[in-house]
C-alpha cells in the first residue's frame, strides 16, 4: 500500500460500508459494527496522510479519465486536509451518536439511514479531496442528493415539503456550479486548483470574471449566505444526527471549503482584490452575520435557533476570505474546523434532550439541566465556545478574523464580528440560562426525565475535550495547516 | 470465416427477414416456440453489429454493394464510426427489450396475438438496422416505412380500443411524414440524378443556390421532425407511448426514435453539409431555437402528467429536443455531447419505461399519485428507477450527466450562453417531474394491505432493468469507452478526415 492510494482508500472504506449495510441490514449490530469501523479505518487512513502534508507535500491520484476540463482526480493538500480531517472525525462521533439516537427513538427505515450516511460521507471526502472543479462538482451533486433521504427521514408532509426545498435549493445551486465549471474550462482550458489561481486579469472581461464569481457563489449555496440560506433552517426536520451532519461534519462545511477553494486555487487574492469582489464578498457575509444572528434570537424552538446560528457562523468564513489578507483567510479556514467541532456538540446536546425529553422548544426547557447535567453542561461549554469564550478554540478563528480586519483596514467588518459576539452572546446564554439556572413553574414536570444514553453522551464528551485541546494545541494540526495552505497560494508567506 | 464477415451487413437484414418467416412458422407449430426464435434472431443481429463496429473501428469505413452492384446503379450499405455506433446501441436495447418480452409481452398482448406481435417486432428491428446502415436515401424511405408500419401496428396491438386509437393517430401522422420525406428525396433527385447518399454529398454543392435543394431540404427536415416528435410536430407520441403495449414503447422510446434521430442526423450533415445548414440555407439557429423549447415545453408537461409512462413520454419530448440542440449548435464537442446522448438517452428511458412496465405487471398501477410506498414491495425496481432517474435530471457521474455537459460545453464554446441556461433548466425541470415520482415511491404513506408480498417481478424483467441501471453509472464512469467511437464519428460528419 503506498501513500498515494490513500486518499481514493479514505473514500473507498465508507463506500465499501454502503455496498454492506444493506446486505447485512436485518443484523442491526452487524450493521453497525460496519458503519463504525469504516469510519474508524477512515480517521486512520486521513491520519496516515498527515504527516506528508504536514511536511508541505501533496497526494494526488487520478482515478478516471472523465471529461475534458478535468479528470476524476483526487490530491490530498494541507487546506483538503482541514477539511478531510474534520469530517472523518466527526464522522466517526457522529455515527456513535446516531447509533444511540436512532435505537433510542426506535427510528424506522435504519438500514437506508446508515446507507446514505455512508454515501454522504464518501461524497464529503471527495469534496475534500477533489483535484479540480469537475471532481469537485461531481462529489458536490452526489452529495445534495444522497443527503436528501436523510431530510426527509421522518416523512411527514411537513417533512417532505422541506425536502423539497433543500433540493429546490441545492439543486439549483449545483446547476450554477456546472455552468461556473463550464465557463471556467471555457476561458482557461483547465479546472485543476492551482494555488494561486489559474484565472488571470486576461482570462475574460472584468465584467465576465465577476458574473463568473457570482456564478460560484450561487453554486456554493450550500455555504447558507443571505438571502439564499432558507433551505437550512427548514431541513432541520430531519433526526438530529442528520442536522449534525449538514451542519458540522459535511454540507455546510462543503460549502464553504468550496468558496476558499475557489478564491485561493481559482481566482488568487489578487486577482480576487483587482475585481472588486472582496467586498461583494464582505457585503454579502456581513449582512448574513448580522441578519441571521438576529433571527436566531427570535427562534424558540432550539435546532432552528442553531441553524440560524450555523447561517451566522458561517458567514465568518466568508469574512475572512473576503479580506484577502493572511489572518483573515486563517481566520477562514481554522474556522471550518473549530466552528465544526462546537456547533455538533451543541446539535449533539439538542439530539440528547429531545431523546431524553421529547422537547424541542427552548421555553420548554427550564431546569432540565437538573436532570441531564452532562448534556447540559456540555451544551452551555459548547455555546461559551462558539461566542469565543476561552478556552475554547473558536477563540482563535476570532482573534484571526479581527486581525485580518484590522490589517485589511476595513474597521467595519472589525464592526460586524464585534456586533455579531454581542448578539451570539444574546441568543446562546438565555439558552444556557433556561437550562441550568431557571426553575420549571411545576418541578413534577421533570419527572421521569433521565440522562441520554451513554451512546450519545461519550460523542459529546469528546467533542467538548477536543474543542478544549484545540485550545491549548491551535497548532497541531489545524493552524498549521492552514498555514502550509496559505503558504501554497501566497507562494511562501507564513501568517 | 472472413467470407461471412464481409457478408455481415447485408446478413445483418437478411437474418432476421428469414428469421420472422420463421418465427411465424414456429408459431404454427406451437405459440410458445416463436419467442426463443426471435431471441436467437436478434441476438444474432447484436453479434453481428459487435462484430462490425470492431471491424469499422479498426478497418474504417466499410462499403458493401448490394449483389455486387456498385452505385448509382445498385444500393450501397455503408458502416462508418457513426452508424455502426447506433447500430450497436439499438440491437443492445432490441436485445434487452426481447428478453423483458419474455414475460412482459403477455401484460398487453392476448396468447392467441404472441405470435404475430412477434413477427412484427421482429420488422421493425429489422426495418431499424436498414435504416442505420444503409448508403442510398431511397433506400431508407422504404427502410423508414417497414419501421413505421411495423411500429403503428404494434402501437395498436394492445388489449384497449385507446391503443387502437393512439396507433391510428400514429398512422396518419406517420404518413404525411413520410409523404414530406419521399417528396424531398424527389426533390433532391431532380437536383442531381442520383439517391445515393454519397453521391448527393459530391454533387449537391453545385446546387447549393436552387430553390429545389432548400425545398427538398424543408420538405425532409419537417418529415423527419414529425417522426422523432420534434416538437410541436409531437402530438402523435404522446398517446402512442402511453396506451401501446409495454414492450413496444420500451422498444419505440428507445430503438425507433434513436434510429429516426440518426437518419435525420445523417441527411442534415451527410447528405447535405454543416456549411449547407450555416451558410447556404442557415438553418441552425432556428433548429436551436426550436430544441430549447421543445426541452422547456416537453419537461414542463412531463411536470403535469399522472400517468408514469406519459410521464415518461413528456420527458422523451424533451429529451430529443437535447439531441435536436446539438444539430443547432454543430460543433464538435455539442455533436459529442449529441450522439452521447442518443446512447444515453437509450439506455435511461429504456430502463424507466421497462420499470413503468413492471409496476403495471405486478400491481396494475400506471397513476404516480397511486404509488405511494412502492420502494418496500418492489426494492430492485426503485433502486433502478432511482438511477435511471438521477442520470435523466444529469446527476454526475451518470451517463446523462455526461451528455449533458457535453452539450453544454459545446454551447458555451459557441458563445450560446441563453442556450446553455436552457439546457441547465431544462435538468432542473427534469428533476422536479422525476423526483416527484422518487418522493412518492420511497417516502410515501405507506398502505401495505393494498399491496401484496412475493417475488417483485420475474428475473427476466428484473435483469435487463438491472443491467440498464447500472448501464447508467458505468457509461458514465467510463465514458471515454463510447467516446473513442464518438469522437472520429463527429470528425467524419463535420466533414473532417
Amino acid at each position: 500500500m503506498t501513500l498515494d492510494t490513500l486518499p481514493l482508500l479514505a473514500l473507498l472504506a465508507p463506500l465499501t460500508a454502503a455496498v454492506l449495510i444493506p446486505v447485512v441490514g436485518r443484523h442491526e449490530n452487524l450493521r453497525e459494527s460496519v458503519t463504525l469501523i469504516a469510519a474508524g479505518s477512515m480517521v486512520l487512513m486521513v491520519l496516515a496522510m498527515l504527516p506528508e502534508i504536514l511536511e508541505g507535500g501533496r497526494i494526488s491520484i487520478t482515478l478516471l479519465p472523465l471529461l475534458p476540463g478535468g479528470d476524476l482526480a483526487l490530491r490530498a493538500d494541507a487546506f483538503g486536509m482541514i477539511f478531510a480531517l474534520t469530517a472523518s472525525v466527526l464522522w466517526l462521533l457522529n455515527s456513535v451518536y446516531s447509533i444511540g439516537y436512532m435505537r433510542a427513538l426506535r427510528e424506522h427505515d435504519q438500514t437506508r439511514f446508515f446507507f446514505c450516511f455512508a454515501i454522504a460521507i464518501t461524497a464529503a471526502m471527495g469534496i475534500a479531496f477533489s483535484a479540480n472543479l469537475v471532481t469537485l462538482f461531481v462529489f458536490y451533486e452526489i452529495l445534495t442528493l444522497i443527503t436528501y433521504p436523510l431530510v426527509v427521514h421522518v416523512g411527514t408532509p411537513e417533512a417532505m415539503q422541506a425536502g423539497r426545498k433543500y433540493l429546490a435549493y441545492l439543486l439549483g445551486g449545483g446547476i450554477c456550479l456546472l455552468a461556473a465549471t463550464v465557463v471556467t474550462y471555457t476561458l482557461t482550458g483547465t479546472t485543476e486548483f492551482i494555488p494561486g489561481g489559474f484565472l488571470a486579469a486576461g482570462s475574460g472581461t472584468a465584467l465576465s470574471l465577476q458574473v463568473l464569481f457570482i456564478l460560484f457563489m450561487a453554486g456554493f449555496v450550500k455555504a447558507a449566505w443571505m438571502p439564499f440560506h432558507a433551505w437550512l433552517p427548514a431541513a432541520m426536520v430531519a433526526p438530529t444526527p442528520v442536522s449534525a451532519f449538514l451542519h458540522a461534519v459535511a454540507v455546510v462545511t462543503a460549502g464553504v471549503f468550496g468558496v476558499v477553494r475557489v478564491a485561493g486555487w481559482v481566482y488568487g487574492t489578487d486577482l480576487m482584490a483587482a475585481l472588486g469582489l472582496g467586498t461583494v464578498l464582505a457585503i454579502i457575509a456581513s449582512f448574513t452575520i448580522i441578519t441571521a444572528s438576529l433571527f436566531a434570537l427570535a427562534e424558540d424552538n432550539l435546532k432552528r435557533r442553531l441553524a440560524y446560528s450555523t447561517v451566522s457562523q458561517l458567514s465568518y468564513i466568508l469574512l475572512g476570505v473576503s479580506m484577502l489578507s493572511t489572518a483573515g483567510i486563517t481566520g477562514a479556514m481554522v474556522h471550518i474546523p473549530f466552528h465544526a467541532f462546537l456547533k455538533i456538540t451543541l446539535f449533539f446536546g439538542a439530539g440528547a434532550i429531545i431523546v431524553g425529553t421529547g422537547r424541542e422548544a427552548i421555553s420548554d426547557m427550564r431546569g432540565i439541566g437538573q436532570k441531564m447535567p452532562v448534556t447540559a453542561v456540555m451544551f452551555a461549554a459548547a455555546a461559551a465556545g462558539i461566542c469565543g469564550l476561552p478556552p475554547f478554540c473558536a477563540l482563535f478563528s476570532k482573534v484571526f478574523l479581527s486581525l485580518g480586519a484590522v490589517q485589511a483596514g476595513e474597521l467595519i467588518l472589525l464592526g460586524v464580528i464585534i456586533a455579531s459576539s454581542v448578539l451570539n452572546v444574546a441568543y446562546f446564554f438565555p439558552i444556557i440560562y433556561t437550562m441550568l439556572i431557571a426553575r420549571p413553574s411545576d418541578e413534577r414536570t421533570l419527572d421521569g426525565i433521565r440522562e441520554a444514553p451513554l451512546f450519545m453522551l461519550i460523542p459529546i464528551i469528546l467533542t467538548v475535550i477536543a474543542s478544549i485541546a484545540f485550545f491549548f494545541s491551535p497548532g497541531m494540526p489545524f493552524l498549521d495547516l492552514s498555514g502550509i495552505a496559505l503558504a501554497e497560494i501566497n507562494g511562501g508567506v507564513l501568517p | 470465416m472472413n467470407a461471412v464477415i464481409a457478408q455481415l451487413p447485408v446478413l445483418i437484414l437478411v437474418v432476421p427477414i428469414v428469421g420472422a418467416l420463421l418465427i411465424l412458422l414456429a408459431g404454427k407449430v406451437n405459440r410458445n416456440f416463436s419467442y426463443p426464435v426471435t431471441l436467437a434472431t436478434i441476438s444474432f443481429q447484436f453479434a453481428a453489429s459487435l462484430i462490425l463496429l470492431s471491424a469499422v473501428m479498426t478497418g474504417g469505413t466499410i462499403h458493401y454493394y448490394l449483389g455486387g452492384w456498385p452505385p448509382p446503379m445498385g444500393i450501397e450499405l455503408v458502416l462508418d464510426a457513426f452508424n455502426s455506433f447506433v447500430l450497436v446501441v439499438i440491437l443492445a436495447m432490441a436485445l434487452l427489450t426481447a428478453v423483458w418480452a419474455r414475460q412482459g409481452a403477455a401484460l398487453d398482448i392476448p396468447p392467441e396475438k404472441t405470435v404475430p406481435f412477434f413477427v412484427v417486432f421482429q420488422l421493425l428491428v429489422t426495418g431499424l438496422c436498414g435504416m442505420t446502415i444503409t448508403g442510398d436515401i431511397f433506400n431508407l424511405y422504404v427502410f423508414v416505412e417497414i419501421t413505421s408500419i411495423a411500429a403503428y401496428v404494434l402501437v395498436a396491438s394492445g388489449r384497449g380500443a385507446r391503443s387502437l386509437i393512439a396507433g391510428f393517430n400514429y398512422l396518419v401522422l406517420g404518413s404525411i411524414a413520410a409523404g414530406f420525406i419521399v417528396l424531398g428525396i424527389g426533390y433532391l433527385y431532380v437536383a442531381t440524378g442520383t439517391l445515393n447518399m454519397g453521391e448527393l454529398a459530391a454533387m449537391l454543392p453545385a446546387s447549393y443556390g436552387l430553390a429545389t435543394v432548400h425545398a427538398a431540404f424543408l420538405f425532409l427536415m419537417i418529415g423527419f421532425s414529425i417522426k422523432v416528435a420534434f416538437f410541436p410536430l409531437h402530438l402523435w407520441l404522446p398517446d402512442a407511448y402511453t396506451e401501446s403495449p409495454a414492450v413496444v414503447t420500451i422498444l419505440i422510446a428507445t430503438a425507433t426514435s434513436k434510429v429516426t434521430a440518426y437518419a435525420m442526423i445523417r441527411v442534415i450533415f451527410s447528405v447535405f453539409t454543416p456549411q449547407y445548414i450555416t451558410e447556404s440555407f442557415p438553418v441552425t439557429e432556428v433548429i436551436l431555437i426550436i430544441a430549447a423549447i421543445a426541452i422547456i415545453a416537453g419537461a414542463v408537461l412531463a411536470i403535469a402528467q399522472d400517468n408514469l409512462k406519459r410521464m415518461l413520454a413528456y420527458s422523451s419530448i424533451s429529451q430529443m429536443g437535447y439531441i435536436m440542440f446539438a444539430i443547432g449548435i454543430a460543433n464538435q464537442i455539442a455533436l459529442e455531447g449529441g450522439l452521447l446522448h442518443i446512447m444515453a438517452h437509450a439506455v435511461m428511458k429504456g430502463c424507466l419505461f421497462m420499470v413503468a412496465g413492471m409496476i403495471i405487471y405486478r400491481t396494475g398501477i400506471t397513476g404516480i399519485h397511486q404509488m405511494s410506498g412502492l420502494s418496500r414491495t418492489m426494492p430492485l425496481t426503485c433502486a433502478a428507477f432511482a438511477l435511471a432517474g438521477a442520470s435523466m435530471i444529469g446527476i454526475p457521474p451518470t451517463i446523462g450527466f455526461m451528455s449533458k455537459y457535453y452539450l453544454v460545453l459545446g454551447a458555451v464554446e459557441a458563445g450560446q450562453y441563453l442556450a446553455a441556461a436552457v439546457l441547465l433548466i431544462g435538468s432542473l425541470l427534469a428533476a422536479v417531474y422525476i423526483w416527484r415520482v422518487i418522493e412518492i415511491m420511497y417516502f410515501g404513506d405507506h398502505h401495505e394491505g393494498a399491496l401484496h408480498s412475493g417475488p417483485e417481478a420475474p428475473l427476466s424483467m428484473l435483469v435487463p432493468v438491472l443491467i440498464l441501471a447500472a448501464s447508467c453509472l458505468l457509461l458514465g464512469l467510463f465514458v471515454d469507452i463510447p467516446l473513442e467511437i464518438i469522437g472520429p464519428a463527429v470528425t467524419l460528419l463535420l466533414g473532417g478526415s
